[in-house]
C-alpha cells in the first residue's frame, strides 16, 4: 500500500504498546512513615525481565481507580523484585495502599532518563534528599555501593520534617555505619528525644566533605528544595554542569504523546525527569511554568 | 597562643582582615571545651563572647512550657555561634547547648566591642563578616518554616 | 517546506463534472470519503456521498471571534477557506478506548484493542492542513515510540489536496511558510478554475497511488493557459492573506518574554475556553480516563482530547502548577511558537487562522507576537522592581 507519509517509520506490533500495563502481584506492602508506603512487586508470569537505570519511574495502575506516575526505589541489581515507595496523596495512592499480597497491579515502564551514576565514575558524589526524594535516589545509592571503587568520596545528605518522617531507617543506619559513605540526616523540626541536627539539608553542605571541583551532585526532593539545594550547591563551588534534579510534573502517558509533563521545551517523561541543572536552571525561576 | 594564632590567621571566618586585627583577635581567644548537655549560652543572658566551632554539635534551643525545650536548629564544626555580641542590647535571645563534646574558640566580644567603637576599621570588618551569619541563618530559618514537606 | 519530489506527474486538467467520477472511484475501492460539507451555519469535515454534498458556491467570512457563511457568486466548490474542523478528528480521535479489562476472583485479564482503522479518504486539504498532518507525524511517529493508533489512521488515509484560491479572513499560511500551495504529502492536489463558462480542475499525483486513480479518471493533458490560470488562483490566494506574522528569532523572542507584561494583557481577556485548541489542527494534548462499571469488575481506558487551558492539565499533588490564565495562555503560545521547535524542528503554527476565528473574544496569536516583539525594548526598560527581602 502506498502513503503519503512523509516519513515510514515500522510498526509498532500491538504486544509493545506502550499505554498497555502488564500484570503484576504485590509480595508485600510495607508502611514506612504514617504517609509512605513501599510496594514490592512481582511478575505475575514469575518470569522477570525487567531491567531498569536508577532514576526511572514506572506508570502504576490500581484496578478500576488510576493510574500514577511512582519513581522505582528499589536495588537494580535485583530485577526480580520491583519496589516502589510512595506517598499517600490521592485517590490511587490510597487504593494502592489498601493492596494485599497476591493483590493485582498494572505496571508501565520503565520510563525517563535517570541519575547519571556511570558517568559519575572518576568523581566524588554527593546525594542530598529532601522527604520522599530519598526513594528515587536510593536505586543510585545501591549501585554507587556496588560499583564504589570507581568513585571518589560518597555523601548523602538527607532532610525530612520531622524524625518521625525518616525512611528507610534501618538502612540509613547500615549506611551510616559504613567507612566509605558518609550519612548527614536533619529534621526540619525537632521532636522528642533528636539529638541529631535540625534545620534545613540545605545546612549540611557547607561541611559536607566533597571536593566540590570533583563533584557530581544528584538532588532529589520538593522543588523548592532542590532549588535553594543546587543554589547551595553552586556557592560551595560544583560546577552547574555537574549538579542533577528529578522533576515533577502532571503526567497521563509516560511516552510524550498526551502533553501534560511539558515543562519549558521538556517533556519530563522522556527528556527527564533527571535534569543537569544547567539545562534547565532559567526555566526554575519562572513561575507556573 | 602561638597554635590559636595559626588557626584565627587560617580560618576562613577572618580570611581578608587586617594584620593588626589579626592581632588584636588572637589576643582576644582562648580555646574552651563544653561537655556534652552543658549550656554554651543561656537566653536573655549578657552576650560577650561568640565562639567558632571546631568540633562537636550544639543546639540552638528555646523552651515553652508546655512544650519544654525546643530545638530550633543546630551548629556543628566551622560554624560561628552568636551575634548578639555584637547587636543591641547585646542578650542572648536563645539557648545553646551542647549535645556533644564540643570544643570550641571562645572571642572576647566585649573587649571587640568596646575597641570597634574607636577602630572603625575593625568594627566594619567584623559586621561585614556577622551580618553574612545572620543573613545564611535567617535564610535557612526562612526554608524551614516553608514546610516543603507537608501535604499541601 | 520541502519539496517532494515523489512520483510527480503532469499537470493534467478534469472538468468540473467528473469530480464525481473521484467520489464513486473511491468508494469502489473501499474509501469512505471525508470532506467539506455545509452542517449547523458552518463547513465542517464530514462523510460525504458524493461530489453534490460538497458546499458548492459557498464562502466564509471570517475575522476575530467571527464565522459567517456567505453565497459566492459563483458555484465554485472549494471557494473558501478552513472551519472549525480539522483533520485530526479523523488521524487523531478525539475520543479512543485504548484497553478494556476484566477482573474476577482476583484475576485480571487486560484486552488489548482492535482498532478500527477503516481506509478514509480526504477530499479538500488544504496545504496549511497538509503541514498540520506533518507536524502531527512528527510528534506521533517521529519520536521513541509510535501511536500504533495514528499510524494505522495516517497508512489508511487517501489524501485529495486542494490549493486555496481565496484566502481566508484570518489566514496567515504565508507567514507560517505553509501554504497556500500544495507541495508534498497528498495523494492527488486539486487547483480549482472557473473562468466564464470554464470550471475544471487542474490535477497533479504526489504518490504512485495516486497515480493510479488520476489514470482511471477522464483526464486531458493541461494546456499552458490552463496552468497559468492555476498559478494565478495561488498566486491570488497568497496575496490575500488575512494576517501576517513576523517569525524572525520567534523562539527566542518568546524565550527571554516570560515577564512581558503583555501576557497579563491578554490574560484579561482569555476565557480559557480552550476554543483554539480544539480547533487549532496541530494541537495534540490528551488525557487519560480510567473508568469502571459499578461492581468494579469491568475496567477501561480511554484517551480523550485535553487542553492545556484547564485548571487539571498541570495538577500534580497539591494543586496545580499553572493556576492563573496568564499561565495557560502563555504555555499555549509559547508551546505553539516557541517550544515546539525545540521539541520537533519546526514551528507548530501553520498559519491556518482558526484560533482567531474562533476565540470567543477575538484573541489574535499574530497580534500578540506583535505586540511583545515591539514593545519589548519598553518592557525591559521599565524593569521590575527588585524588593528586599
Amino acid at each position: 500500500m502506498s502513503t503519503n507519509l512523509t516519513e515510514v517509520p515500522s510498526i509498532v506490533p500491538p504486544s509493545l504498546d506502550p499505554m498497555l500495563p502488564r500484570p503484576y502481584r504485590v509480595q508485600q506492602l510495607r508502611q514506612e512513615t504514617s504517609d509512605t508506603f513501599t510496594l514490592e512487586l512481582e511478575p505475575e508470569s514469575g518470569k522477570s525481565d525487567f531491567s531498569f537505570t536508577p532514576g526511572q519511574f514506572n506508570m502504576l495502575y490500581a484496578f478500576g481507580v488510576g493510574e500514577v506516575p511512582i519513581s522505582i526505589s528499589g536495588d537494580p541489581g535485583k530485577p526480580a523484585t520491583l519496589v516502589h515507595t510512595t506517598r499517600e496523596v490521592g485517590m490511587v495512592t490510597r487504593a494502592m495502599r489498601e493492596l494485599k499480597p497476591s493483590d493485582w497491579l498494572g505496571v508501565r515502564g520503565p520510563f525517563g532518563a535517570g541519575w547519571p551514576v556511570t558517568d559519575a565514575r572518576g568523581a566524588d558524589v554527593v546525594i542530598v534528599a529532601g522527604g520522599i526524594g530519598l526513594a528515587p535516589l536510593r536505586p543510585a545509592l545501591y549501585q554507587l555501593l556496588a560499583a564504589r571503587k570507581y568513585y571518589g568520596k560518597l555523601v548523602l545528605l538527607y532532610g525530612t520534617r520531622t524524625p518521625a518522617d525518616i525512611l528507610f531507617r534501618r538502612e540509613l543506619h547500615q549506611w551510616h555505619a559504613r567507612f566509605d559513605l558518609e550519612v548527614h540526616v536533619t529534621v526540619d523540626r525537632a521532636m522528642g528525644n533528636w539529638r541529631g541536627n535540625v534545620g534545613v539539608v540545605t545546612t549540611l553542605i557547607a561541611r559536607a566533605p566533597f571536593d566540590p571541583h570533583s563533584t557530581v551532585a544528584m538532588v532529589c526532593g520538593p522543588e523548592v528544595m532542590m532549588r535553594f539545594t543546587a543554589q547551595e550547591l553552586e556557592r560551595r563551588g560544583v560546577a552547574v554542569d555537574n549538579i542533577y534534579l528529578s522533576m515533577e510534573r502532571n503526567m497521563k502517558c509516560a511516552v510524550g504523546f498526551c502533553g501534560h509533563c511539558q515543562f519549558g521545551p521538556s517533556f519530563i517523561c522522556k527528556d527527564g525527569p533527571v535534569f543537569r541543572y544547567d539545562r534547565i536552571q532559567p526555566l526554575l525561576a519562572v513561575r507556573e511554568i | 597562643m602561638e597554635t590559636l594564632e595559626r588557626i584565627l590567621i587560617e580560618h576562613p571566618f577572618f580570611e581578608g582582615m587586617k594584620r593588626e586585627h589579626l592581632e588584636l583577635l588572637v589576643g582576644c581567644a582562648s580555646n574552651i571545651r563544653f561537655d556534652a548537655g552543658q549550656f554554651i549560652l543561656r537566653e536573655g543572658e549578657e552576650a560577650n563572647h561568640f565562639y567558632l566551632i571546631r568540633h562537636g554539635q550544639v543546639a540552638l534551643e528555646t523552651f515553652a512550657p508546655e512544650r519544654g525545650p525546643i530545638t530550633i536548629g543546630t551548629l556543628g564544626e566551622g560554624d560561628v555561634l552568636g551575634w548578639s555580641w555584637i547587636v543591641a542590647p547585646n542578650r542572648w535571645t536563645l539557648d545553646a547547648r551542647a549535645i556533644q563534646l564540643t570544643r570550641a574558640i571562645a572571642m572576647d566580644g566585649k573587649c571587640l566591642r568596646e575597641k570597634s567603637e574607636s577602630d572603625h576599621d575593625l568594627g566594619y570588618a567584623l559586621l561585614k563578616r556577622f551580618t553574612q551569619v545572620m543573613v545564611n541563618r535567617l535564610f535557612a530559618t526562612r526554608l524551614q518554616l516553608l514546610n516543603v514537606y507537608e501535604s499541601h | 517546506m520541502q519539496e517532494q519530489a515523489l512520483h510527480k506527474s503532469d499537470l493534467v486538467a478534469l472538468e468540473a463534472e467528473h469530480l464525481q467520477r473521484l467520489f464513486d472511484l473511491l468508494i469502489k475501492r473501499g474509501y469512505r470519503v471525508m470532506g467539506p460539507s455545509v452542517r449547523d451555519g458552518a463547513i465542517v469535515y464530514d462523510e460525504l456521498s458524493s461530489s453534490a454534498d460538497l458546499p458548492a458556491g459557498w464562502t466564509d467570512v471570517q475575522d476575530g471571534g467571527s464565522y459567517r457563511l456567505k453565497k459566492r457568486e459563483d458555484q465554485a466548490l472549494f471557494g473558501y477557506a478552513v472551519g472549525p474542523h480539522s483533520w485530526k478528528k479523523f488521524l487523531h480521535r478525539p475520543a479512543v478506548r485504548l484497553w478494556q479489562a476484566e477482573r474476577s476472583s482476583g484475576q485480571v485479564k487486560v484486552q488489548e484493542e482492535k482498532f478500527e482503522t477503516p481506509k478514509l479518504a480526504f477530499i479538500g486539504v488544504r496545504a496549511c492542513e497538509l503541514n498540520a498532518i506533518r507536524i502531527q507525524d512528527k510528534v506521533f511517529l517521529g519520536g521513541s515510540y509510535a501511536d500504533p493508533l495514528y499510524q494505522a489512521a495516517r497508512q489508511n488515509s487517501f489524501i485529495v489536496a486542494v490549493n486555496c484560491g481565496q484566502a481566508g479572513g484570518t489566514c496567515f499560511c504565508v507567514s507560517m511558510n505553509a501554504g497556500p500551495k500544495a507541495n508534498s504529502g497528498f495523494d492527488l492536489a486539486l487547483t480549482e478554475v472557473l473562468e466564464d463558462t470554464k470550471h475544471y480542475f487542474l490535477v497533479e499525483a504526489g504518490t504512485e497511488l495516486g497515480g493510479q486513480f488520476l489514470a482511471e479518471l477522464p483526464h486531458r493533458a493541461a494546456a499552458e493557459a490552463e496552468k497559468a490560470a492555476g498559478d494565478a488562483v495561488v498566486a491570488k490566494a497568497a496575496a490575500q492573506m488575512g494576517r501576517r506574522m513576523d517569525t524572525a528569532d520567534i523562539k527566542d523572542l518568546l524565550y527571554r518574554n516570560y515577564e512581558h507584561p503583555r501576557w497579563d494583557q491578554v490574560a484579561s481577556r482569555c476565557l480559557t475556553c480552550a476554543n483554539c485548541t480544539m480547533v487549532c489542527p496541530t494541537c495534540f494534548c490528551t488525557s487519560v480516563e480510567d473508568v469502571t462499571d459499578l461492581k468494579g469488575e469491568h475496567a477501561e481506558r480511554w484517551r480523550t482530547w485535553d487542553s492545556c487551558f484547564t485548571m487539571d492539565f498541570s495538577y500534580i499533588h497539591g494543586g496545580s502548577v499553572r493556576t492563573t490564565p496568564r499561565a495557560r495562555y502563555r504555555q499555549w503560545m509559547t508551546h505553539k511558537l516557541a517550544t515546539w521547535i525545540d521539541q520537533f524542528g519546526s514551528s507548530g503554527c501553520v498559519g491556518c487562522g482558526r484560533c482567531i476565528t474562533w476565540c470567543p473574544v477575538g484573541i489574535d496569536i499574530t497580534e500578540e507576537v506583535h505586540a511583545i516583539r515591539h514593545s519589548e525594548a519598553a518592557a525591559t526598560k521599565k524593569g521590575d522592581s527588585h524588593g528586599n527581602t
